[in-house]
């Protein structure tokens, strides 16, 4: 099977405090790189890991720059990246 | 971040409840706009926090043909152009029910040409979402009703002489009370059109200009599916209530965007239903 039904939040453990976390499937991810190109805030890159299909899936480089526009979520083509409020974000509970 | 840690999370994207998860991932090639137009209409249901058990999610044949198969709801994936008949028969027989017909531009315009005008005219409660891509994609390229004269397709090789139809400018003549035109780029706006058919009572009417990276643009050169979003970036324009009929959609120059008509008339299934009730009355 190619689909992993996990997923996976691309921040860095360390920086969970952040407000807004990103939430990818990677394995549904087609590497069409509208994500990446569109962010409005340079959150996200193109990764240089590949997924089981063999795309490159997006990472969050620039986490504490996120705004939760969520314009990501809304053109991902393939249900597999969105955006929520983190639980944990010191800065959200303000 | 450990390997562990990365797996032991699981989290849901917040639309999957409108979506059938054991059909993902979906078959539509990679940075085609189909996935875009059924992330939007997911949101739209989801912020609208639509019933489910309302709506008939109806759809002809072709790329966009699939879509009706992805939503949790009752679907139909009708024959080659007939679903906009499915979906009048749908209202007409349980006028409580939403269809929402969800199909290409071959499926709606060509072989359905004359269901789509029809229902425009009389005005049958239904939300149409047109995803078109300037081809039919799925038999692999030919040119269709909406490819721009000059295009190469599989079956204009050395460009297509023929000219293509401006699908709001068809929509207003035949009458719909809502018509919008966005690209796969405008999801957002998109969204928000969509959530406004949705509470409308008519034929209304959405077309959603999407990239076909695998044939349409492949043959045209116009890049991958990124390179025709960045496109449409530059040259769409947004004219909300323009006329329909100046709304020009070329990728040369420029593609004009936005909601053109949002107008009110008797809807066909509460018209039928007061004629049927004239006719008891007379007895």
């Amino acid at each position: 099977m190619l689909t992993r039904q996990e997923r996976v939040p691309i921040l860095p453990e360390e920086e969970s405090e952040m407000k807004w976390r990103i939430v990818v499937n990677e394995d549904w991810c087609k590497g069409c790189g509208f994500c990446y190109t569109f962010c409005p805030r340079e959150v996200l890159e193109k990764s240089d890991k590949f997924n089981t299909k063999g795309y490159y899936p997006p990472v969050a480089t620039n986490i504490d720059r996120c705004v939760g526009c969520k314009l990501c979520e809304a053109i991902c083509p393939d249900f597999a990246i969105h955006v929520e409020e983190n639980a944990k974000s010191k800065k959200g509970e303000k | 971040m450990t390997e562990t840690s990365r797996i032991s999370t699981i989290e849901e994207h917040p639309i999957l409840e409108y979506i059938r998860r054991d059909r993902l991932p979906h078959i539509f090639c990679s940075a085609c706009g189909i996935g875009t137009v059924l992330q939007s209409f997911a949101t739209a249901l989801r912020s609208l926090n639509y019933d489910m058990d309302n709506m008939v999610i109806i759809s002809g044949i072709g790329c966009t043909g699939r879509a009706s198969g992805y939503f949790a709801a009752d679907s139909y994936h009708t024959t080659h152009g007939r679903a906009i008949a499915f979906a009048t028969g749908v209202k007409v027989a349980n006028p409580k029910l939403k269809p929402v017909v969800i199909s290409g531009d071959g499926d709606l315009f060509a072989i359905g040409g004359n269901h789509f005008i029809h229902a425009a005219r009389r005005n049958v409660d239904m939300l149409v979402l047109c995803v078109n891509n300037f081809n039919y994609g799925m038999t692999g390229g030919q040119m269709g009703p909406t490819t721009p004269v000059s295009a190469i397709t599989v079956t204009s090789p050395d460009g297509n002489i023929e000219h293509p139809f401006n699908l709001v400018s068809v929509a207003a003549a035949s009458g719909a009370v809502f018509v919008a035109r966005w690209t796969a780029l405008h999801a957002r706006r998109l969204t928000k059109s969509i959530e406004k058919a949705l509470q409308k009572k008519g034929f209304t009417f959405i077309e959603v200009v999407s990239p076909c990276p695998t044939l349409y643009d492949r043959y045209n050169r116009h890049g991958t599916g990124l390179e025709v979003m960045k496109k449409y970036r530059e040259i769409s324009v947004i004219r909300n209530f323009s006329d329909p009929m100046q709304a020009e959609i070329d990728y040369r120059t420029r593609i004009v965007c936005g909601e053109f008509v949002d107008s009110e008339k008797p809807e066909f299934s509460d018209l039928l239903e007061e004629h049927g009730k004239k006719l008891q009355k007379g007895d």
